[in-house]
């Protein structure tokens, strides 16, 4: 298993990121204040104002290395892509697949199924936490929600039948959302997803956490070969990453949603961490982010079992896994694709 | 696995000190400087033939001295540090 790689996030702004033959050197007004080996590193991801200088993207996109571009406050603005490359066979598999309704849903059926499954698991966990708690009701009960979700999604007889089915699981699973907030709760109060911008900082928290799992999950597409647009669940449109869309959907509640809510409970992000910006959008400001950031990237080296492959794995590497199953699914090797589930 | 590479490059001529400049430009695309002539990589296998192949081709052996040292991991447990340390973990998260 390759291990993983680092991620360098660059949130100085007007920082400027320069290839320096082997190295990557970061300097802020003409002063070096970072140099690392790139081959530490599998990933740059830059907010705002930060100017990466044409050699190294050169560079980033001949080895496969991701650069990401997101706004100074976390919303998705581009990502570098190099020549096209992979296994233009498993690709030709994957548009079959997807010129097969049946298949098609049977997949997204799958995604659907482990999606709300692992939401169900972070709800339980949440009643048992909070055991006496006025909120142990309405978490039991969203979870059963989830739990009904699934037994329906296994009837649905077509594709929008089963997004209506997933949509109200979503939420139930929002509506009870709160009842798993345990600290500051006047200020991290949560009634419904906002985003575009995020009105809330639960909101603010989970657009960002969002922002970089689809990313990976993109990346994770990439570099099995899997064309990242041709999504079976997600319909398709141009420009949006259907197939990572769908792959994230089983991570969001175990790897972000989590995460959020240990950062607020843990009191590492406080009320004070948020400033609003003009549009009614509520931001964090640049040292939570930098909070933020660095609980993400322990996260992503914490340890797992995966049920399938049975041998403990780094969060991190869960959105590649499942890409390669589903890899070796749509080329036939395996019976059907195996979601991630979560315990 | 972490390499410990030292050098002592002859610089009483200027060919001397271009050697030392490429010496030290090689190492850091390996690793990082933690004292002037002391270097820290943390590569694999294949990556460290490529760290001694480029040393030994700059260096002049009958004037100047390399040495490679492998850290038994872990580097944490192994090493002791004291005063000041310009060391960091790159496989720490990485925020600027």
């Amino acid at each position: 298993m390759k291990p993983i790689l680092n991620t360098l996030y660059i949130q100085t702004q007007g920082s400027y990121l320069r290839l320096d033959h082997e190295t990557l050197k970061v300097e802020v007004e003409r002063e070096m204040v970072f140099q690392i080996p790139l081959h530490h590193l599998r990933s740059i991801v830059v907010f705002g104002n930060v100017l990466v200088s044409p050699f190294l993207l050169h560079r980033c996109a001949e080895d496969g290395r991701d650069v990401v571009w997101l706004s100074e406050y976390g919303r998705f603005h581009a990502r570098l892509n190099g020549p096209t490359t992979g296994n233009v066979l498993l690709r030709q598999a994957q548009y079959a697949v997807l010129n097969d309704p049946g298949q098609t849903l049977e997949i997204a059926r799958l995604m659907v199924a482990g999606k709300l499954q692992n939401a169900r698991t972070v709800l339980k966990r949440a009643a048992r936490e909070g055991k006496g708690s006025p909120d142990q009701g309405s978490l039991n009960e969203a979870a059963e929600a989830q739990a009904d979700g699934i037994r329906r999604a296994e009837q649905a007889s077509d594709l929008d039948v089963l997004r209506g089915i997933e949509g109200s699981a979503a939420r139930a699973y929002f509506a009870a959302f709160s009842g798993m907030i345990r600290l500051n709760r006047d200020v991290f109060g949560f009634t419904e997803r906002s985003r575009r911008p995020p009105r809330d900082p639960v909101n603010a928290l989970l657009s960002l956490a969002y922002a970089l799992l689809s990313n990976e999950c993109v990346a994770a597409c990439e570099s099995v070969g899997l064309d990242p647009q041709v999504g079976f669940l997600h319909a398709l449109r141009p420009g949006r990453p259907a197939l990572a869309l769908d792959l994230m959907e089983e991570l969001r509640a175990p790897l972000a949603d989590r995460l959020v809510l240990t950062l607020i409970n843990r009191n590492q992000i406080k009320p004070d961490d948020f400033v609003d910006r003009p549009g009614g959008g509520i931001y964090l400001t640049e040292t939570a982010r930098k909070t933020f950031l660095a609980a993400y990237q322990k996260r992503k080296q914490e340890e797992i079992t995966h049920p399938v492959l049975n041998s403990k794995i780094p969060y991190g590497l869960i959105a590649h896994i499942q890409a390669r199953l589903l890899a070796r699914y749509l080329r036939g090797d395996l019976p059907c694709y195996q979601p991630f589930l979560f315990r | 696995m972490d390499i410990l590479v030292t050098y002592d490059v002859n610089t009483e001529t200027p060919a001397g000190k271009k050697r030392l400049r490429k010496v030290a430009m090689v190492c850091k695309d390996f690793g990082q400087r933690v004292q002037y002539s002391v270097f820290e990589c943390r590569v694999d296998q294949a990556q460290y033939e490529k760290l001694r192949a480029k040393l030994t081709k700059i260096m002049d052996p009958k004037l100047d001295s390399l040495r490679l040292y492998r850290l038994p991991a872990p580097r944490e447990k192994n090493l002791e540090c004291y005063g000041v340390d310009r060391y960091v973990d790159f496989e720490e998260p990485l925020i600027l």
